[in-house]
């Protein structure tokens, strides 16, 4: 354990738990809603932020953040007012984002693409401590949010319309979402870069769903995912020098099949106990004697 | 003659630009049980979309409890049961999780204290899925899935229920635990308005039907008898046209 001794290991550690923490837990709404892929719009948008920071020498986590949260409102915007043309709009934002990033980076003085790079697929060696300190602020509202109001969130994503019944603020709400998922962005942005973001914020959940019936077990194991496929990546990337939010996205992919292979059998137990529970005593499949017997009037 | 819960007077709606509704007046008293009947396309599902919000209005006014829709805010009297979709949500929920959500218009910042989860409990027994309370929504047939979105509506123990094809695609074992569970709501005074395809084992509950036909009201007033083949056993399906020859006929577009 001796990378725990280096400062630099000990910010990239940090900032490992707390993307492992809030990106499933904003993802999980977000599949909920069917929305699994709004965090790589919101990655894109970020982009031009990143530029501008490098453009106008501020920092570029707050200023990916700002442009982010910008982009995640007007795409809630779109979802309300634009109806059929809604893509094309949603389309534009997000190259327009992408654009704009690498051009206010080349624009930037002594600024290259390069620069850009650590920012798409991450870059821990670079974590600075007053990166970190933004991480820790941000990924605390994040979790503010999505644990303080599980219910009213979890209620406007499985039933919108139900939702306004109950007199609950759901334009109000879905913005909060879509704001909070914009600094989950920005909150990763640095361990597994904004083009691999939405992969951490859709497959612990993915996979969590594998084993769960319900939404709180589901939240539940895809946050305990998350947080042990970044911390095992980060330390894999220190002995074996493989960035390291590659390595934590291919594993991730890789739980989600292994948990889908261990889950096969368990679905098919809970199916069983299920038609039994409902006393129709017919078992679920059909059942084939195990050997033959002489009656069968097969030679054995 | 009671306050009046429900009021529509004069209400018009458009889908795009098809007029949907073209007028509707509707008066539901404290107490009363109104049965929305119509063919497909009649606007029955519009007119109570409408009075929920969800639909704009393109004139015309709704007061719910005697405030103007625009204006309503004390939406735990409301208990709304949606027209059934087969779409889940991306991520299992439990029975229980579901059933919660109905509650929220009552709890305090979304923190459920313990007589919100006895409330939840109550409601799952009422229409008998307290057995099943920790399964995934996933897992229930139709009518068992019908049973849980009633339940989330008693959740916060309404006064007036609204519900969209309660009956639609349910089971002969769920119809008849819905139709006990409307009873008891009923005879506890809950007012109920509710969109029906035809009477069938809610008849006996039902004060007053009102019929619309092309946007428009056809008829209000006691339901109507089945006549002919259709009063056999088995045969429940209501049709219309057949009431246009009783006696209160308002059309809406007089008004």
């Amino acid at each position: 354990m001796d990378f725990l001794n280096y400062a630099l290991m000990q910010r990239a550690l940090l900032a490992a738990v707390l993307v492992g923490i809030t990106a499933p837990a904003i993802g999980v709404y977000l599949v909920q809603r069917r929305q699994a892929l709004m965090g790589d719009g919101i990655g894109h948008v970020a982009m031009t932020g990143v530029g501008l920071g490098f453009l106008l020498n501020t920092s570029p986590v707050w200023m990916a953040t700002a442009v982010s949260v910008l982009g995640a409102v007007l795409m809630e915007l779109i979802r309300w007012y634009g109806r059929a043309r809604g893509d094309i709009a949603l389309a534009m934002l997000f190259y327009g984002g992408m654009a704009g990033g690498v051009m206010f980076t080349n624009l930037a003085p002594g600024g290259s693409n390069a620069n850009l790079m650590s920012y798409l697929f991450g870059s821990l060696s670079t974590v600075s401590p007053s990166d970190v300190v933004a991480i820790c602020l941000l990924a605390a509202f994040v979790v503010l949010v999505t644990v303080g109001l599980r219910r009213q969130l979890f209620a406007v994503s499985q039933d919108e319309e139900f939702a306004r019944v109950t007199g609950l603020p759901v334009r109000a709400l879905n913005l909060l979402t879509a704001v909070t998922a914009a600094v989950t962005v920005t909150v990763a942005m640095r361990v597994v870069g904004l083009l691999l973001v939405s992969a951490l914020m859709v497959v612990p959940v993915a996979a969590a769903q594998q084993l769960s019936r319900s939404f709180a077990a589901t939240f539940a194991i895809s946050v305990a995912l998350g947080v042990t496929v970044t911390l095992s990546g980060t330390i894999t990337s220190y002995y074996q020098d493989v960035p390291p939010g590659a390595t934590i996205v291919l594993m991730t992919i890789a739980a989600f099949i292994a948990l889908t292979a261990l889950a096969a059998p368990l679905a098919r137990r809970r199916a069983r106990a299920a038609a039994a529970a409902q006393g129709d005593g017919d078992p679920a499949e059909c059942t084939i004697p195990a050997t033959r017997s002489a009656g069968d009037g097969v030679e054995v | 003659m009671g306050e009046s819960v429900i009021r529509l007077r004069g209400v018009r709606a458009d889908l795009g630009s098809r007029p949907v509704l073209r007028g509707i007046d509707l008066t539901v008293r404290r107490g009363e049980v109104v049965a929305l009947l119509g063919a497909n396309g009649s606007g029955k599902s519009t007119a109570i979309r409408s009075i929920i919000g969800q639909v704009p209005l393109s004139g015309g006014e709704i007061e719910l409890f005697g405030t103007p829709r625009r204006r309503f805010r004390d939406w735990r009297r409301v208990g709304y049961v949606p027209q059934r979709t087969t779409a889940a949500g991306g991520v299992p929920a439990t029975v229980t999780e579901v059933v919660s959500t109905g509650r929220l218009s009552r709890a305090r910042f979304g923190v459920l204290r313990k007589a919100d989860h006895d409330a939840v409990r109550a409601a799952l027994e009422q229409v008998g899925m307290a057995d099943r309370a920790k399964d995934s929504v996933d897992a229930l047939s139709g009518g068992q899935h019908q049973r849980v979105l009633i339940a989330r509506a008693l959740a916060s123990e309404p006064e007036l229920l609204i519900m969209d094809e309660p009956m639609a695609g349910v089971d002969l074992a769920s119809q008849e635990v819905l139709a006990a569970t409307l009873r008891g709501q009923v005879a506890a005074g809950v007012t109920v308005l509710l969109v029906l395809h035809e009477l069938g084992p809610l008849e006996p509950l039902i004060d007053r039907a009102v019929v619309l036909r092309d946007g428009c009201v056809l008829h209000d007033g006691p339901p109507p008898k089945a006549v002919g083949q259709h009063a056999l056993p088995g045969h429940d399906h209501v049709h219309p046209h057949d009431t246009a020859g009783t006696d209160s006929i308002r059309t809406g577009l007089l008004s």
